[in-house]
Protein backbone atom coordinates (compact mmCIF):
# COMPACT_ATOMS: atom_id res chain seq x y z
CA UNK A 1 0.00 0.00 0.00
CA UNK A 2 1.38 3.39 -1.00
CA UNK A 3 1.33 6.10 1.61
CA UNK A 4 0.08 9.42 0.32
CA UNK A 5 2.38 12.23 1.46
CA UNK A 6 0.24 15.22 2.45
CA UNK A 7 0.74 18.59 4.03
CA UNK A 8 0.63 17.12 7.52
CA UNK A 9 3.77 15.09 6.88
CA UNK A 10 5.69 18.16 5.77
CA UNK A 11 4.46 20.09 8.78
CA UNK A 12 5.51 17.26 11.09
CA UNK A 13 9.01 17.12 9.62
CA UNK A 14 9.32 20.90 9.91
CA UNK A 15 8.10 20.85 13.52
CA UNK A 16 10.61 18.12 14.36
CA UNK A 17 13.47 20.03 12.74
CA UNK A 18 12.43 23.20 14.56
CA UNK A 19 12.37 21.41 17.90
CA UNK A 20 15.73 19.81 17.21
CA UNK A 21 17.15 23.23 16.39
CA UNK A 22 15.84 24.84 19.58
CA UNK A 23 17.09 21.93 21.71
CA UNK A 24 20.42 22.07 19.90
CA UNK A 25 20.85 25.65 21.07
CA UNK A 26 19.90 25.04 24.69
CA UNK A 27 21.27 21.58 25.43
CA UNK A 28 24.59 21.99 23.65
CA UNK A 29 27.36 22.81 26.12
CA UNK A 30 30.35 22.29 23.89
CA UNK A 31 30.74 24.43 20.85
CA UNK A 32 29.29 27.64 19.45
CA UNK A 33 29.51 26.26 15.90
CA UNK A 34 26.82 23.73 16.88
CA UNK A 35 24.62 26.69 17.82
CA UNK A 36 25.11 28.20 14.36
CA UNK A 37 24.16 24.85 12.82
CA UNK A 38 21.05 24.72 15.01
CA UNK A 39 20.02 28.20 13.88
CA UNK A 40 20.30 27.08 10.26
CA UNK A 41 18.18 24.04 11.11
CA UNK A 42 15.45 26.30 12.51
CA UNK A 43 15.47 28.52 9.43
CA UNK A 44 15.30 25.50 7.11
CA UNK A 45 12.38 24.07 9.04
CA UNK A 46 10.58 27.36 8.45
CA UNK A 47 11.37 27.11 4.76
CA UNK A 48 9.86 23.61 4.58
CA UNK A 49 6.75 24.94 6.28
CA UNK A 50 6.43 27.87 3.91
CA UNK A 51 7.00 25.85 0.74
CA UNK A 52 4.57 23.15 1.89
CA UNK A 53 1.85 25.73 2.65
CA UNK A 54 2.59 27.55 -0.58
CA UNK A 55 2.22 24.41 -2.67
CA UNK A 56 -0.85 23.28 -0.72
CA UNK A 57 -2.66 26.60 -1.19
CA UNK A 58 -1.38 27.25 -4.71
CA UNK A 59 -0.13 30.64 -3.56
CA UNK A 60 3.34 31.83 -4.56
CA UNK A 61 3.92 34.22 -1.65
CA UNK A 62 5.29 31.43 0.56
CA UNK A 63 7.99 30.61 -1.95
CA UNK A 64 8.95 34.28 -2.30
CA UNK A 65 9.27 34.41 1.49
CA UNK A 66 11.50 31.31 1.36
CA UNK A 67 13.85 33.01 -1.09
CA UNK A 68 14.13 36.00 1.23
CA UNK A 69 14.85 33.75 4.21
CA UNK A 70 17.56 31.84 2.31
CA UNK A 71 19.32 35.11 1.43
CA UNK A 72 19.09 36.56 4.91
CA UNK A 73 20.22 33.25 6.45
CA UNK A 74 23.42 33.42 4.38
CA UNK A 75 24.11 36.97 5.59
CA UNK A 76 23.30 35.97 9.15
CA UNK A 77 25.65 32.98 9.06
CA UNK A 78 28.50 35.09 7.71
CA UNK A 79 28.06 37.74 10.39
CA UNK A 80 27.80 35.07 13.07
CA UNK A 81 31.01 33.41 11.92
CA UNK A 82 32.78 36.78 11.76
CA UNK A 83 31.81 37.56 15.35
CA UNK A 84 32.89 34.06 16.34
CA UNK A 85 36.32 34.62 14.76
CA UNK A 86 36.95 37.88 16.65
CA UNK A 87 35.73 36.21 19.82
CA UNK A 88 38.12 33.30 19.33
CA UNK A 89 41.04 35.68 18.79
CA UNK A 90 40.36 37.26 22.17
CA UNK A 91 39.56 34.18 24.22
CA UNK A 92 41.26 31.31 22.41
CA UNK A 93 38.18 29.17 22.93
CA UNK A 94 34.68 28.86 21.55
CA UNK A 95 33.34 26.48 24.18
CA UNK A 96 29.88 27.53 25.32
CA UNK A 97 30.72 27.15 29.02
CA UNK A 98 33.56 29.67 28.64
CA UNK A 99 31.21 32.49 27.63
CA UNK A 100 30.62 33.88 31.10
CA UNK A 101 32.56 37.12 31.58
CA UNK A 102 29.34 38.93 32.40
CA UNK A 103 26.50 37.54 34.45
CA UNK A 104 24.12 38.36 37.29
CA UNK B 1 -4.46 45.88 -7.76
CA UNK B 2 -0.70 45.80 -7.94
CA UNK B 3 0.46 49.10 -9.35
CA UNK B 4 2.68 49.02 -12.43
CA UNK B 5 5.25 51.23 -10.78
CA UNK B 6 5.18 51.59 -6.98
CA UNK B 7 4.47 54.96 -5.41
CA UNK B 8 7.92 55.75 -4.08
CA UNK B 9 7.10 59.14 -2.62
CA UNK B 10 6.04 57.84 0.80
CA UNK B 11 9.25 55.80 1.13
CA UNK B 12 11.66 58.58 0.13
CA UNK B 13 13.14 58.70 3.62
CA UNK B 14 14.12 55.02 3.60
CA UNK B 15 15.32 55.07 0.00
CA UNK B 16 17.43 58.15 0.61
CA UNK B 17 18.97 56.74 3.77
CA UNK B 18 19.72 53.36 2.16
CA UNK B 19 21.48 55.05 -0.75
CA UNK B 20 23.17 57.40 1.72
CA UNK B 21 24.60 54.45 3.65
CA UNK B 22 26.27 53.20 0.48
CA UNK B 23 27.64 56.66 -0.31
CA UNK B 24 29.03 56.85 3.25
CA UNK B 25 30.65 53.47 2.84
CA UNK B 26 32.34 54.58 -0.39
CA UNK B 27 33.51 57.84 1.16
CA UNK B 28 34.88 55.95 4.14
CA UNK B 29 36.73 53.39 2.04
CA UNK B 30 38.25 55.67 -0.57
CA UNK B 31 39.03 58.79 1.44
CA UNK B 32 41.74 58.57 4.06
CA UNK B 33 40.95 59.65 7.66
CA UNK B 34 37.38 60.47 6.77
CA UNK B 35 35.73 59.34 10.00
CA UNK B 36 34.69 62.86 11.00
CA UNK B 37 33.34 63.56 7.53
CA UNK B 38 31.42 60.27 7.44
CA UNK B 39 29.97 60.88 10.90
CA UNK B 40 28.69 64.37 10.22
CA UNK B 41 27.48 63.34 6.75
CA UNK B 42 25.51 60.53 8.36
CA UNK B 43 23.91 63.02 10.75
CA UNK B 44 23.08 65.26 7.79
CA UNK B 45 21.61 62.32 5.87
CA UNK B 46 19.43 61.42 8.85
CA UNK B 47 18.27 65.04 9.06
CA UNK B 48 17.33 64.96 5.37
CA UNK B 49 15.58 61.62 5.84
CA UNK B 50 13.70 63.23 8.73
CA UNK B 51 12.42 66.00 6.48
CA UNK B 52 11.51 63.51 3.74
CA UNK B 53 9.60 61.44 6.32
CA UNK B 54 7.75 64.49 7.59
CA UNK B 55 7.05 65.52 4.01
CA UNK B 56 5.42 62.16 3.27
CA UNK B 57 2.37 63.39 5.18
CA UNK B 58 0.19 61.78 7.80
CA UNK B 59 -2.39 60.31 5.43
CA UNK B 60 -2.55 56.50 5.39
CA UNK B 61 -0.96 55.28 2.16
CA UNK B 62 0.31 51.91 0.96
CA UNK B 63 2.98 51.10 -1.59
CA UNK B 64 5.18 48.23 -2.84
CA UNK B 65 2.12 45.96 -3.32
CA UNK B 66 0.87 46.81 0.19
CA UNK B 67 4.12 45.66 1.81
CA UNK B 68 4.83 49.15 3.08
CA UNK B 69 2.55 51.57 4.89
CA UNK B 70 2.96 55.20 5.86
CA UNK B 71 0.60 57.05 8.18
CA UNK B 72 0.65 59.43 11.12
CA UNK B 73 1.84 56.70 13.47
CA UNK B 74 4.78 55.58 11.30
CA UNK B 75 5.74 59.21 10.77
CA UNK B 76 5.91 59.95 14.48
CA UNK B 77 7.83 56.76 15.31
CA UNK B 78 10.29 57.30 12.46
CA UNK B 79 10.98 60.80 13.75
CA UNK B 80 11.82 59.31 17.15
CA UNK B 81 14.06 56.65 15.58
CA UNK B 82 15.92 59.15 13.42
CA UNK B 83 16.43 61.60 16.28
CA UNK B 84 17.73 58.82 18.54
CA UNK B 85 20.10 57.54 15.84
CA UNK B 86 21.44 61.00 14.98
CA UNK B 87 22.04 61.75 18.67
CA UNK B 88 23.85 58.41 19.04
CA UNK B 89 26.24 59.36 16.21
CA UNK B 90 26.88 62.79 17.74
CA UNK B 91 27.53 61.24 21.18
CA UNK B 92 29.86 58.65 19.70
CA UNK B 93 32.19 61.27 18.18
CA UNK B 94 33.55 62.48 21.50
CA UNK B 95 33.72 58.93 22.91
CA UNK B 96 35.72 57.45 20.04
CA UNK B 97 38.01 60.48 19.91
CA UNK B 98 38.93 59.97 23.55
CA UNK B 99 39.26 56.21 23.12
CA UNK B 100 41.58 56.80 20.15
CA UNK B 101 39.56 54.22 18.19
CA UNK B 102 38.15 56.08 15.21
CA UNK B 103 36.62 53.85 12.56
CA UNK B 104 34.20 55.10 9.94
CA UNK B 105 32.21 51.83 10.00
CA UNK B 106 30.37 52.94 13.13
CA UNK B 107 28.17 55.62 11.52
CA UNK B 108 27.66 53.47 8.42
CA UNK B 109 26.38 50.52 10.46
CA UNK B 110 24.25 52.86 12.50
CA UNK B 111 22.65 54.31 9.36
CA UNK B 112 21.95 50.81 8.03
CA UNK B 113 20.37 49.81 11.34
CA UNK B 114 18.25 52.96 11.14
CA UNK B 115 17.01 52.04 7.67
CA UNK B 116 16.04 48.64 9.07
CA UNK B 117 14.15 50.27 11.92
CA UNK B 118 12.27 52.59 9.58
CA UNK B 119 11.22 49.57 7.52
CA UNK B 120 10.11 47.82 10.72
CA UNK B 121 7.97 50.80 11.65
CA UNK B 122 6.40 50.87 8.18
CA UNK B 123 6.02 47.11 7.72
CA UNK B 124 2.59 46.03 6.52
CA UNK B 125 3.43 42.43 5.69
CA UNK B 126 5.18 39.58 7.48
CA UNK B 127 7.88 39.70 4.79
CA UNK B 128 8.72 43.38 5.21
CA UNK B 129 8.51 42.87 8.98
CA UNK B 130 11.15 40.14 8.74
CA UNK B 131 13.40 42.03 6.33
CA UNK B 132 13.28 45.17 8.49
CA UNK B 133 14.06 43.25 11.67
CA UNK B 134 16.96 41.44 10.05
CA UNK B 135 18.51 44.56 8.50
CA UNK B 136 18.36 46.16 11.94
CA UNK B 137 19.56 43.10 13.86
CA UNK B 138 22.46 42.20 11.59
CA UNK B 139 23.82 45.75 11.90
CA UNK B 140 23.32 45.71 15.66
CA UNK B 141 25.15 42.38 16.12
CA UNK B 142 28.22 43.94 14.53
CA UNK B 143 27.85 47.14 16.55
CA UNK B 144 27.70 45.15 19.80
CA UNK B 145 31.01 43.46 18.93
CA UNK B 146 32.45 46.71 17.57
CA UNK B 147 35.47 46.82 19.88
CA UNK B 148 36.92 43.73 18.36
CA UNK B 149 40.00 43.46 20.59
CA UNK B 150 37.92 43.48 23.78
CA UNK B 151 36.76 40.23 25.32
CA UNK B 152 33.66 41.82 26.79
CA UNK B 153 32.55 43.52 23.61
CA UNK B 154 32.97 40.41 21.45
CA UNK B 155 31.25 38.31 24.09
CA UNK B 156 28.35 40.80 24.04
CA UNK B 157 28.20 40.51 20.26
CA UNK B 158 28.27 36.73 20.36
CA UNK B 159 25.54 36.50 22.98
CA UNK B 160 23.39 39.00 21.14
CA UNK B 161 23.89 37.15 17.88
CA UNK B 162 23.04 33.68 19.20
CA UNK B 163 19.91 34.77 21.05
CA UNK B 164 18.91 37.19 18.28
CA UNK B 165 19.19 34.49 15.63
CA UNK B 166 17.12 32.13 17.79
CA UNK B 167 14.43 34.79 18.24
CA UNK B 168 14.36 35.47 14.49
CA UNK B 169 13.89 31.74 13.94
CA UNK B 170 11.00 31.62 16.42
CA UNK B 171 9.44 34.69 14.82
CA UNK B 172 9.73 33.13 11.36
CA UNK B 173 8.21 29.85 12.48
CA UNK B 174 5.26 31.87 13.76
CA UNK B 175 5.06 33.74 10.45
CA UNK B 176 4.97 30.44 8.52
CA UNK B 177 2.11 29.15 10.70
CA UNK B 178 0.15 32.38 10.33
CA UNK B 179 0.67 32.25 6.58
CA UNK B 180 -0.44 28.63 6.38
CA UNK B 181 -3.51 28.86 8.59
CA UNK B 182 -4.78 32.28 7.50
CA UNK B 183 -3.58 32.17 3.91
CA UNK B 184 -1.76 35.47 3.58
CA UNK B 185 1.25 37.33 4.88
CA UNK B 186 -0.25 40.77 4.31
CA UNK B 187 -1.44 42.61 7.42
CA UNK B 188 -4.56 43.98 5.75
CA UNK B 189 -5.51 40.58 4.29
CA UNK B 190 -4.90 38.84 7.62
CA UNK B 191 -7.15 41.41 9.32
CA UNK B 192 -9.91 40.84 6.74
CA UNK B 193 -9.61 37.05 6.95
CA UNK B 194 -9.75 37.10 10.75
CA UNK B 195 -12.74 39.43 10.91
CA UNK B 196 -14.58 37.16 8.44
CA UNK B 197 -13.94 34.21 10.73
CA UNK B 198 -15.65 36.05 13.57
CA UNK B 199 -14.64 36.59 17.15
CA UNK B 200 -12.72 33.74 18.79
CA UNK B 201 -12.97 31.46 15.75
CA UNK B 202 -9.39 31.87 14.56
CA UNK B 203 -7.78 28.51 13.69
CA UNK B 204 -5.60 27.11 16.47
CA UNK B 205 -2.58 27.15 14.13
CA UNK B 206 -2.95 30.90 13.73
CA UNK B 207 -3.09 31.36 17.50
CA UNK B 208 0.09 29.29 17.93
CA UNK B 209 1.70 31.28 15.12
CA UNK B 210 0.74 34.56 16.77
CA UNK B 211 2.29 33.43 20.06
CA UNK B 212 5.54 32.54 18.26
CA UNK B 213 5.57 35.93 16.49
CA UNK B 214 4.96 37.64 19.83
CA UNK B 215 7.84 35.72 21.41
CA UNK B 216 10.17 36.85 18.62
CA UNK B 217 9.08 40.47 18.93
CA UNK B 218 9.28 40.35 22.74
CA UNK B 219 12.93 39.45 22.35
CA UNK B 220 13.52 42.54 20.23
CA UNK B 221 11.91 44.84 22.81
CA UNK B 222 13.61 42.83 25.62
CA UNK B 223 10.41 42.08 27.53
CA UNK B 224 10.51 39.37 30.21
CA UNK B 225 10.82 36.34 29.70
CA UNK B 226 12.97 37.13 26.64
CA UNK B 227 15.21 39.70 28.30
CA UNK B 228 18.21 37.47 29.19
CA UNK B 229 20.51 39.07 26.64
CA UNK B 230 19.86 42.69 27.63
CA UNK B 231 22.08 43.14 30.73
CA UNK B 232 25.05 41.32 29.21
CA UNK B 233 24.87 43.13 25.87
CA UNK B 234 24.38 46.54 27.49
CA UNK B 235 27.30 45.97 29.84
CA UNK B 236 29.69 44.53 27.28
CA UNK B 237 29.09 46.93 24.39
CA UNK B 238 30.79 50.29 24.20
CA UNK B 239 28.81 53.08 25.80
CA UNK B 240 27.64 54.90 22.61
CA UNK B 241 26.46 51.54 21.28
CA UNK B 242 24.57 50.90 24.52
CA UNK B 243 23.06 54.39 24.32
CA UNK B 244 21.81 53.56 20.84
CA UNK B 245 20.55 50.08 21.83
CA UNK B 246 18.61 51.52 24.75
CA UNK B 247 16.49 53.83 22.62
CA UNK B 248 16.11 53.48 18.85
CA UNK B 249 15.65 49.68 18.47
CA UNK B 250 13.13 49.69 21.33
CA UNK B 251 11.09 52.47 19.75
CA UNK B 252 11.07 50.67 16.40
CA UNK B 253 10.27 47.25 17.84
CA UNK B 254 7.47 48.62 20.03
CA UNK B 255 6.00 50.42 17.02
CA UNK B 256 6.14 47.17 15.06
CA UNK B 257 4.62 45.23 17.97
CA UNK B 258 1.81 47.79 18.25
CA UNK B 259 0.98 47.59 14.56
CA UNK B 260 1.18 43.78 14.51
CA UNK B 261 -1.21 43.49 17.42
CA UNK B 262 -3.65 46.23 16.42
CA UNK B 263 -3.92 45.84 12.64
CA UNK B 264 -3.66 42.17 11.55
CA UNK B 265 -4.44 40.52 14.88
CA UNK B 266 -6.86 43.13 16.26
CA UNK B 267 -9.66 40.55 16.09
CA UNK B 268 -7.62 38.10 18.14
CA UNK B 269 -7.13 40.52 21.03
CA UNK B 270 -8.62 37.93 23.38
CA UNK B 271 -5.64 35.69 22.60
CA UNK B 272 -2.87 38.24 22.92
CA UNK B 273 -4.05 40.55 25.69
CA UNK B 274 -3.18 38.01 28.38
CA UNK B 275 0.24 37.34 26.87
CA UNK B 276 1.07 41.05 26.75
CA UNK B 277 -0.31 41.50 30.25
CA UNK B 278 1.99 38.79 31.59
CA UNK B 279 5.02 40.22 29.77
CA UNK B 280 4.22 43.71 31.01
CA UNK B 281 3.83 42.72 34.67
CA UNK B 282 6.89 40.47 34.62
CA UNK B 283 9.01 43.16 32.93
CA UNK B 284 7.98 45.86 35.38
CA UNK B 285 8.68 43.65 38.39
CA UNK B 286 11.97 42.25 37.11
CA UNK B 287 13.10 45.70 36.01
CA UNK B 288 12.45 46.99 39.52
CA UNK B 289 13.80 44.17 41.66
CA UNK B 290 16.77 42.90 39.66
CA UNK B 291 18.24 46.39 39.28
CA UNK B 292 18.56 46.84 43.05
CA UNK B 293 21.65 44.63 43.30
CA UNK B 294 23.51 46.09 40.32
CA UNK B 295 26.82 47.88 40.73
CA UNK B 296 27.55 48.61 37.06
CA UNK B 297 25.62 51.62 35.82
CA UNK B 298 25.20 50.29 32.28
CA UNK B 299 23.81 47.03 33.66
CA UNK B 300 21.50 49.05 35.85
CA UNK B 301 20.27 50.96 32.80
CA UNK B 302 19.62 47.62 31.09
CA UNK B 303 17.29 46.51 33.89
CA UNK B 304 15.80 49.98 33.93
CA UNK B 305 15.03 49.69 30.21
CA UNK B 306 13.39 46.28 30.77
CA UNK B 307 11.16 47.90 33.40
CA UNK B 308 10.31 50.80 31.10
CA UNK B 309 9.34 48.42 28.30
CA UNK B 310 6.94 46.81 30.78
CA UNK B 311 5.31 50.20 31.34
CA UNK B 312 5.16 50.95 27.62
CA UNK B 313 3.44 47.58 27.02
CA UNK B 314 0.66 48.71 29.39
CA UNK B 315 -0.44 51.03 26.60
CA UNK B 316 -1.06 48.03 24.33
CA UNK B 317 -3.17 46.18 26.89
CA UNK B 318 -5.82 48.91 26.86
CA UNK B 319 -6.34 48.12 23.16
CA UNK B 320 -7.64 51.63 22.55
CA UNK B 321 -6.39 54.68 20.74
CA UNK B 322 -5.75 56.24 24.15
CA UNK B 323 -3.48 53.34 25.11
CA UNK B 324 -1.53 53.69 21.88
CA UNK B 325 -1.19 57.40 22.58
CA UNK B 326 0.20 56.54 26.01
CA UNK B 327 2.77 54.24 24.39
CA UNK B 328 3.84 56.98 21.96
CA UNK B 329 4.20 59.58 24.71
CA UNK B 330 6.06 57.07 26.88
CA UNK B 331 8.61 56.32 24.16
CA UNK B 332 9.11 60.04 23.42
CA UNK B 333 9.87 60.87 27.04
CA UNK B 334 11.89 57.67 27.48
CA UNK B 335 14.08 58.76 24.53
CA UNK B 336 14.82 62.15 26.11
CA UNK B 337 15.58 60.66 29.55
CA UNK B 338 17.80 57.90 28.24
CA UNK B 339 19.78 60.05 25.84
CA UNK B 340 20.48 62.49 28.67
CA UNK B 341 21.47 59.72 31.07
CA UNK B 342 23.86 58.13 28.62
CA UNK B 343 25.58 61.43 27.84
CA UNK B 344 26.19 61.70 31.59
CA UNK B 345 27.47 58.11 31.74
CA UNK B 346 29.90 58.91 28.95
CA UNK B 347 31.28 61.74 31.09
CA UNK B 348 32.44 59.15 33.67
CA UNK B 349 35.99 59.07 32.47
CA UNK B 350 39.30 59.46 34.30
CA UNK B 351 42.67 60.19 32.85
CA UNK B 352 44.39 56.91 33.73
CA UNK B 353 41.45 54.48 34.06
CA UNK B 354 39.56 55.54 30.93
CA UNK B 355 35.81 54.88 31.12
CA UNK B 356 34.56 53.87 34.57
CA UNK B 357 31.16 52.25 34.95
CA UNK B 358 30.85 51.44 38.63
CA UNK B 359 28.17 53.33 40.58
CA UNK B 360 30.72 53.76 43.43
CA UNK B 361 32.73 56.04 41.15
CA UNK B 362 29.90 58.59 41.31
CA UNK B 363 30.50 58.96 45.03
CA UNK B 364 30.59 62.60 46.08
CA UNK B 365 30.11 63.79 42.53
CA UNK B 366 28.17 66.83 43.70
CA UNK B 367 31.39 68.33 45.08
CA UNK B 368 33.56 67.60 42.03
CA UNK B 369 31.05 68.30 39.26
CA UNK B 370 27.91 69.98 40.61
CA UNK B 371 26.38 70.50 37.16
CA UNK B 372 26.84 66.86 36.13
CA UNK B 373 25.46 65.66 39.47
CA UNK B 374 22.44 67.91 39.06
CA UNK B 375 21.80 66.63 35.53
CA UNK B 376 22.06 62.98 36.62
CA UNK B 377 19.71 63.69 39.53
CA UNK B 378 17.13 65.20 37.18
CA UNK B 379 17.31 62.17 34.89
CA UNK B 380 17.16 59.71 37.78
CA UNK B 381 14.14 61.40 39.39
CA UNK B 382 12.46 61.48 36.00
CA UNK B 383 13.21 57.79 35.30
CA UNK B 384 11.80 57.00 38.74
CA UNK B 385 8.61 58.85 37.81
CA UNK B 386 8.75 61.60 40.42
CA UNK B 387 6.35 64.47 39.67
CA UNK B 388 6.57 67.13 38.28
CA UNK B 389 9.21 65.73 35.91
CA UNK B 390 8.39 64.28 32.49
CA UNK B 391 8.85 60.66 33.59
CA UNK B 392 5.82 61.02 35.84
CA UNK B 393 3.61 62.11 32.94
CA UNK B 394 4.92 59.24 30.80
CA UNK B 395 3.65 56.77 33.40
CA UNK B 396 0.45 58.78 33.91
CA UNK B 397 -0.55 58.56 30.24
CA UNK B 398 -0.08 54.77 30.05
CA UNK B 399 -1.79 54.02 33.36
CA UNK B 400 -4.91 56.18 32.82
CA UNK B 401 -6.15 54.18 29.76
CA UNK B 402 -5.60 50.97 31.76
CA UNK B 403 -7.70 52.30 34.63
CA UNK B 404 -10.52 53.45 32.34
CA UNK B 405 -10.60 49.91 30.92
CA UNK B 406 -11.07 48.57 34.46
CA UNK B 407 -7.68 46.87 34.94
CA UNK B 408 -7.30 48.09 38.51
CA UNK B 409 -5.01 45.28 39.70
CA UNK B 410 -2.67 45.87 36.79
CA UNK B 411 -2.54 49.61 37.48
CA UNK B 412 -1.78 48.93 41.15
CA UNK B 413 1.06 46.56 40.26
CA UNK B 414 2.46 49.19 37.88
CA UNK B 415 2.47 51.87 40.56
CA UNK B 416 4.03 49.53 43.12
CA UNK B 417 6.74 48.47 40.64
CA UNK B 418 7.47 52.12 40.01
CA UNK B 419 7.86 52.69 43.78
CA UNK B 420 10.35 49.81 44.08
CA UNK B 421 12.19 51.11 41.02
CA UNK B 422 12.47 54.54 42.59
CA UNK B 423 14.75 53.00 45.24
CA UNK B 424 17.63 52.26 42.91
CA UNK B 425 17.31 55.47 40.93
CA UNK B 426 17.31 57.60 44.05
CA UNK B 427 20.17 55.54 45.52
CA UNK B 428 22.35 56.99 42.74
CA UNK B 429 21.34 60.50 43.79
CA UNK B 430 22.19 59.59 47.39
CA UNK B 431 25.63 58.27 46.33
CA UNK B 432 26.35 61.50 44.46
CA UNK B 433 25.22 63.90 47.17
CA UNK B 434 25.87 62.17 50.50
CA UNK B 435 28.78 59.77 50.05
CA UNK B 436 32.48 60.53 50.48
CA UNK B 437 34.19 62.36 47.69
CA UNK B 438 36.39 60.32 45.33
CA UNK B 439 38.68 61.45 42.52
CA UNK B 440 36.82 63.58 39.96
CA UNK B 441 36.27 62.83 36.28
CA UNK B 442 37.85 64.54 33.32
CA UNK B 443 35.86 67.69 32.58
CA UNK B 444 33.41 67.35 29.71
CA UNK B 445 34.77 69.60 26.98
CA UNK B 446 32.59 68.59 24.07
CA UNK B 447 30.12 71.33 23.17
CA UNK B 448 27.51 69.02 21.49
CA UNK B 449 27.44 66.79 24.57
CA UNK B 450 26.76 69.76 26.85
CA UNK B 451 24.00 70.98 24.53
CA UNK B 452 22.32 67.53 24.42
CA UNK B 453 22.37 67.07 28.17
CA UNK B 454 21.13 70.60 28.86
CA UNK B 455 18.32 70.31 26.32
CA UNK B 456 17.26 66.93 27.70
CA UNK B 457 17.23 68.21 31.28
CA UNK B 458 15.31 71.36 30.35
CA UNK B 459 12.74 69.38 28.36
CA UNK B 460 12.20 67.02 31.29
CA UNK B 461 11.66 69.85 33.75
CA UNK B 462 9.62 71.98 31.37
CA UNK B 463 7.23 69.21 30.33
CA UNK B 464 4.79 70.39 33.00
CA UNK B 465 4.46 73.75 31.21
CA UNK B 466 1.42 73.37 28.95
CA UNK B 467 3.04 75.38 26.14
CA UNK B 468 5.77 72.71 25.91
CA UNK B 469 3.73 69.56 26.50
CA UNK B 470 0.60 70.37 24.49
CA UNK B 471 2.21 70.15 21.03
CA UNK B 472 3.80 66.79 21.98
CA UNK B 473 0.55 65.43 23.40
CA UNK B 474 -1.46 66.63 20.43
CA UNK B 475 0.87 65.15 17.84
CA UNK B 476 0.89 61.88 19.83
CA UNK B 477 -2.92 61.86 19.76
CA UNK B 478 -2.91 62.47 16.01
CA UNK B 479 -0.28 59.74 15.53
CA UNK B 480 -2.28 57.22 17.55
CA UNK B 481 -5.43 57.97 15.58
CA UNK B 482 -3.41 57.79 12.37
CA UNK B 483 -2.88 54.05 12.79
CA UNK B 484 -5.93 52.90 14.68
CA UNK B 485 -8.41 51.58 12.11
CA UNK B 486 -11.28 51.77 14.61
Amino acid sequence: MMLEIGIEHYLTVAAMLFTLGVFGIFLNRKNVIIILLSVELILLSVNINLVAFSSYMGDLVGQVFTMLILTVAAAEASIGLAILVVYFRNRGSIAVEDIHLMKG
Amino acid sequence: MAELFPNLSIAYGEIFLALGAMVLLMVGVFKKDSVNLVSWLSVAFMAIALFLTIGAGAEQQYTFSNLFVADGFTRFMKILVLVAAALAVIMSREFFRLEGDNRFEFPVLLVLATVGMMIMVSANDLMSLYMGIELQSLSLYVLAAFKRDSERSTEAGLKYFVLGALSSGILLYGCSLVYGFIGSTNFSSIATALSNMGDGNAPIGAVVGLVFVLAGLAFKVSAVPFHMWTPDVYEGSQTPVTAFFAVAPKVAALALLARTLYVPFGDMSGSWTQVIMFMSIASMLLGSFAAIMQTNIKRLMAYSSIGHVGFALLGLIAGTSGGLRGLIIYMTIYLVMNVGTFVCIMSMRRKEDGMVEDIKELSGLSQNHPALALAISIFMFSLAGVPPLAGFFAKWYVIIPIVTQGHFVLATIAVLASVVGAYYYIRIVKVMYFDDQVEGFLPQKSFPMKIIVTLAAVLIIAFIVPQISTPILESATAAAQGMDPN
